[in-house]
């Protein structure tokens, strides 16, 4: 059985080249405001709630500031983003991946379970159970529920154009400011995942490698059918 | 040593993908990309807001303390710093290019339209909000009262003020341009328009980004094309800096 769907490899690295080019462009234009502030207005240093630092031209795009082709790149970089993420949400739904690796239970939110799965994670590299882990779980989860969602509609919502077609969603978002503010931690909370993800997927090169090929399940020890999963998914999960 | 071998790739990496990005960017295939992404918003954003969907307004309590005066904040010529001590009295605002009726408007005449006020947000390119109450005819009463003629796409808003030597200019689409917020303002907040806010008149287009709303207005032309405007790009930045010509995103 492959271990990672067409659909999964597919989105995977268009997304992943999507959010570099929006990541970067991103902090290019961060310079040309480097203050953040709560609620729908907001001009003033001494209003700010965090004054940003000047990113440099290294980890930017274009690698020197360019407001105008910064924007270039993030509208362009927002489209396989923002339908990137609609697919992958479809997908995942259809074909059970939602339902069997991101679903948690009650019990994969007790700080037991996390300390276990962390702790058997590091102690032998691997899983012994099938799917993802309660820290898997969670992980995963806040990324594809919260944070990837967030970037989207607080990057609508911060569009004056948008605005016009969904006032609401300032309105739950506080203000255009304050969506200003959420887009760019949601930003870094995402860039806070991709370390970690980078981190772990460079312990093993298989696991990249897998993302490209699909990756194959080990077939169960036993020939003793699993009864409680229909789907046997024994392989090491890393990131 | 793997470790060190894998972080000099990582770099390569980067550098080879910033490098391709430029690349793309400076290629005719990239420009047309860039303007069919850009495009592709524009078309969501009419299709999901209609033609004539509203900016959000705000009340009175909700505007911003002051209201910050940007690009522009003043215009280095003896007429319109003599105009400005006295109140422009003879300021006028030509209405023009493709239409029946070419109309050389005072303040006065601009006053005795019809009048919109509407508190709302002014989003700047680079990020910052501003919140004020505007007042002024819509931009579609004039071009009722000088009747647009056959073949005109946009409206051309020509301003008094130089900004790094070029005269500023902008330009928006009729369906902006008959947008019931879009209005030609002369106050804010109650007041007259302060000189860094564009006295004595500016353009509010309250779907799109702050450099559209061109201040010290002198004229308001129907035109067939932008190329031939300026470098051709439909406004002061836009020639200037390559900014996006649809402010909208």
């Amino acid at each position: 059985m492959i271990k990672h769907a067409l659909s999964t490899r597919l989105w995977h690295w268009v997304n992943a080249a999507a959010i570099i080019v929006l990541f970067m462009s991103g902090l290019n234009i961060s310079n040309a405001h480097r203050y953040l502030y709560w609620g729908n207005y907001g001009f003033d240093p001494k209003d700010a709630w965090l004054s940003v630092i000047r990113f440099p031209g290294w980890a930017t795009l274009p690698q020197h500031y360019n407001l105008a082709m910064a924007r270039d790149w993030h509208i362009l970089g927002a489209w396989p983003f923002g339908v990137g993420l609609l697919f992958i949400w479809v997908a995942m739904l259809v074909n059970g991946h939602f339902r069997r690796r991101l679903v948690t239970r009650p019990s994969d939110w007790t700080p037991a379970a996390v300390i276990a799965s962390l702790k058997a994670h590091s102690a032998d590299g691997s899983d012994a159970g099938h799917g993802y882990n309660p820290a898997q779980k969670i992980l995963y989860g806040g990324v594809f529920g919260v944070l990837l969602p967030l970037m989207v509609f607080t990057g609508l919502a911060i569009s004056p154009g948008f605005q016009a077609a969904a006032p609401w969603l300032l309105e739950v978002l506080g203000g255009r400011q304050s969506a200003r503010s959420l887009h760019f931690i949601a930003a870094w909370g995402l860039f806070g995942f991709f370390v970690i993800h980078i981190v772990l997927a460079v312990t093993d090169w298989r696991l990249i490698l897998e993302m490209f090929t699909g990756g194959r399940i080990a077939a169960p020890a036993a020939a003793v059918p699993p009864i409680e999963e229909p789907i046997t998914e024994g392989a090491p999960d890393h990131g | 040593m793997a470790e060190i071998q894998r972080r000099s790739l990582l770099a390569g990496v980067l550098a080879l993908g910033a490098g391709a990005c430029s690349k793309i960017a400076a290629s005719d295939t990239g420009q047309s990309l860039f303007e069919a992404a850009e495009d592709g918003h524009r078309a969501v954003q009419r299709a999901l807001a209609g033609k004539q969907g509203l900016a959000p307004e705000y009340t009175r309590a909700e505007r911003s303390p002051t209201f910050k005066g940007n690009g522009s904040v003043t215009v280095e010529d003896a007429f319109y710093q003599e105009q400005l001590a006295k109140g422009f009295p003879e300021w006028r605002l030509m209405v023009g290019g493709l239409v029946e009726q070419p109309l050389a408007l005072s303040l006065s005449d601009v006053r005795a339209l019809p009048q919109r006020t509407q508190i709302t947000r002014h989003d700047c390119v680079e990020g910052w909000s501003a919140i004020g109450e505007w007042t002024g005819p819509q931009l579609s009463a004039l071009l009722d009262a000088a009747r647009i003629r056959e073949g005109a796409n946009f409206i051309l808003f020509r301003c008094a003020d130089t900004l790094y030597g070029n005269a500023y200019y902008e330009s928006i689409d009729m369906v902006e341009a008959y947008h019931p917020q879009t209005i030609i303002a002369h106050l804010l907040n109650g007041e007259p328009l302060p000189e860094k806010n564009g006295a004595p008149l500016r353009a509010r287009i309250e779907r799109q980004l702050g450099y559209k709303h061109a201040k010290y207005l002198t004229g308001i032309e129907a035109v067939a094309s932008l190329d031939d405007i300026g470098k051709g790009k439909g406004g002061f930045w836009e020639d200037l800096a390559g900014y996006q010509w649809y402010a909208g995103i």
